[in-house]
């Protein structure tokens, strides 16, 4: 029977089948970072009970890190209760001798652009990691989905998850993306038709044209957001551009195992006529560029458009959070602070888009401020190398330490009250970036051309003048 | 009615959809290492009139009074209602804690969303879906101050006279997580052998993954 790409990983890993309905699932790679894992390292700990397979463990902190003053380690994070729960990373990593990034090592940044930077997550894997956004790694042709805290201990102590098989949905997008459309837009424009519980209870697989002839950094977007549409799991089939990304990095096999290892990736795609409970489809050609308006992200609309009528209570409240009225154009939206990072949005590539833009340019003198933060040190590194870093200084923009940051606020990233933000991160929620801060999200090539109008513009015509 | 049942338990109603848990508990209370001591800081930035902080103590802290978990027929109440979606965004359990911390037993929506509906059950916090006319018929019952049991052996809702209102749909793996209170982690350990045998056979396999 023709099995759709995640019927293959699942049943790749499937240990068996209980009497209760439920599956043992086994992990290949377990990511862990330091706001989920504490209380799982403790339940360990008061049960007597080890890990079951230390190497599938890798760790980074990413949440609480400040992105200033990362030069004094440990000591650059000034509040107390989050300097506690990194250092309680380590001494849990250092106790059970998993492999951690610490705070100081330059291979340090957000999990989910740490793992598939070091070749730490592999196509054909089965990834979890206590944070939803997990998602991402299903770019690489892998299960990737994110755990609450019970799970993770349950992983560390089993290697397996307890699982019930999701159904199959398929999101295909013809065509290809116009210029001034990127892969966050797609990804907001899909949680846009089929809202944020669309894809509950599903793993989705992005496929078709405009998918295919994306870099794996623009995969990750996709895959990223895959939550934000209610699925647990994004995922895209194994091709010659996967390959080339997967080739040479620390992680990944090499020599033969390489050799061994293709002939298997080659297989992580769904049979022709394989069978999707559910497919959407859209026009990659036709989209446009997204900004979200509301507290939800399926609360997005064209950059070319107005502020729609609010079709329910939520959406009224979400008006009333965010200040704005119906019949307001996206582009007289006004903007307080722009944030260019998060898991969505902090790889070499989104820099190097904003930068293209920002070059030669000024933040708009009404701006709080801009900042930019790479997912890792090593994506840091690259862009210092390539000057991106200058660009933005030169433009007024300030370049920061990786970390999640601003995306959520646990370090003093943070929008002030009332603050709109153009955000390149992936939820819009209440106060998530600050409290009572409004937050607009965006692909970075609009967060870089709304800093120097300080309102949002049509990026498309940017790029055309 | 048996001794799962939650007995005459009053219902709060949030009547809105898409909770998403960083509203359950904010960002800034996730820096804790422990899993008790949220119930304060459930839906700490709608039931108080200012931003709140880790460690402080909430007793002198303006309430608002126009959030729902405030009012004072609601007070007290183990089930908490809700719309559409219930639960989405981040996978923290904390959401689950926070809720159990404030004396919350139950969780009754149109839907939930996967991770935080799983987490419920991981905790022993029973989450049920129902559909929209069942939940509109508990939203006017709530809003007019009834309270009703909760019987989860027999999966039914009753109001207070023992009269069925709803029946409720629940996979009996979850449902015995929560009738148990079991150790997942033990029970998968039985399987041990099992896995080990899978995992040997991977490791000729995929050797790289075992690196």
């Amino acid at each position: 029977m023709p099995r759709t790409l995640y019927d293959k990983l699942w049943e790749l890993h499937e240990v068996i089948k209980r009497e209760d309905g439920t599956h043992l699932l086994y992990i290949d790679r377990h990511l862990i970072h330091e706001v989920t894992s504490p209380q799982a390292f403790e339940g360990l700990r008061v049960a007597g009970r080890r890990l079951w397979r230390v190497s599938a463990n890798k760790a980074t902190p990413d949440h609480n890190v400040p992105t200033t003053n990362r030069e004094l380690g440990l000591e650059g994070i000034t509040d107390d209760v989050s300097k506690l729960q990194v250092t309680t990373l380590d001494e849990n990593c250092k106790e059970h001798g998993i492999e951690q990034f610490d705070i100081s090592d330059e291979r340090q940044g957000i999990v989910h652009v740490v793992g598939p930077e070091q070749g730490i997550t592999l196509p054909g894997m089965t990834v979890v990691c206590g944070d939803s956004h997990t998602s991402t790694h299903g770019a690489l042709g892998a299960l990737a989905m994110g755990i609450g805290t019970s799970e993770v201990e349950h992983v560390l102590a089993t290697q397996c998850l307890v699982a019930i098989k999701q159904k199959n949905m398929k999101v295909e997008i013809s065509g290809s993306l116009p210029e001034g459309v990127y892969s966050k837009d797609l990804t907001l424009s899909v949680i846009g038709k089929i809202g944020t519980a669309g894809a509950t209870g599903y793993a989705i697989e992005y496929s078709g044209e405009a998918i295919r002839s994306m870099s794996i950094e623009a995969r990750m977007t996709v895959c990223n957001m895959a939550i934000e549409a209610g699925a647990r799991a994004g995922m895209i089939a194994f091709d010659q551009v996967t390959l080339e990304y997967v080739k040479g990095k620390p992680f990944a096999p090499s020599g033969r195992e390489w050799e061994e290892a293709l002939v298997q990736w080659k297989e992580l795609r769904s049979d022709d006529r394989a069978h999707f409970d559910k497919t959407v489809d859209l026009d990659g050609s036709k989209l446009k560029p997204q900004v979200s308006w509301g507290t939800s992200p399926e609360m997005v609309m064209d950059i070319d458009s107005t502020i729609p009528e609010p079709r329910s209570n939520s959406e009224s409240d979400a008006l009333d959070y965010m200040d704005l009225k119906t019949g307001m154009r996206a582009q007289d939206i006004r903007l307080d602070q722009v944030f260019i990072g998060s898991c969505t949005n902090s790889r070499l590539e989104d820099l190097k888009v904003a930068a293209s833009i920002v070059k030669g340019n000024k933040v708009n003198k009404d701006l709080k401020r801009a900042i930019v933060v790479p997912g890792s040190g090593l994506v840091s590194r690259a862009a210092i190398n390539e000057g991106l870093d200058e660009i933005f200084k030169e433009a007024g923009f300030e370049w920061r330490a990786p970390g999640c940051s601003m995306c959520l606020g646990m370090n003093p990233d943070q929008l002030d009250e009332g603050d709109h933000c153009a955000s390149t991160s992936n939820r819009n929620f209440e106060g998530r970036q600050g409290y009572k801060g409004r937050t607009h999200l965006v692909s970075p090539a609009t967060a870089a051309a709304a800093a120097i109008a300080g309102h949002f513009v049509d990026v498309r015509q940017v790029l055309k003048s | 009615m048996n001794e799962y049942t939650i007995h005459s338990a009053k219902m709060v109603p949030l009547d809105r959809s898409n909770i998403d848990t960083d509203q359950i508990i904010p960002k800034q209370f996730l820096k804790s290492i422990k899993k008790s001591g949220f119930g304060p800081n459930l839906f700490d930035s709608w039931r108080y009139i200012d931003a709140g902080f880790p460690g402080q103590d909430n007793s002198g802290r303006e309430l608002n009074s126009e959030f729902v978990l405030n009012h004072k027929k609601y007070k007290g109440s183990e089930v908490l209602i809700s719309r559409e979606n219930f639960g989405c965004g981040s996978s923290r359990e904390h959401a689950v804690w926070a809720l159990q911390d404030y004396g919350i037993k139950c969780v009754i929506a149109e839907s939930f969303a996967d991770i935080f509906y799983n987490n419920c059950f991981k905790n022993g916090l029973l989450a049920i879906t129902l559909p929209k006319d069942s939940m509109a018929e508990l939203f006017r019952f709530a809003e007019e101050g009834e309270a009703i049991h909760v019987d989860l052996v027999n999966q039914v809702i009753l109001d207070l006279n023992e009269t069925e209102m709803v029946k409720f749909e629940i996979d009996s793996y979850r449902k015995t997580c929560v009738l148990e209170g079991l150790d997942e982690i033990g029970l998968s350990l039985k399987y041990s052998k099992t896995i080990k045998n899978y995992e040997n056979a991977k490791k000729k396999q995929t050797p790289w993954i075992f690196k």
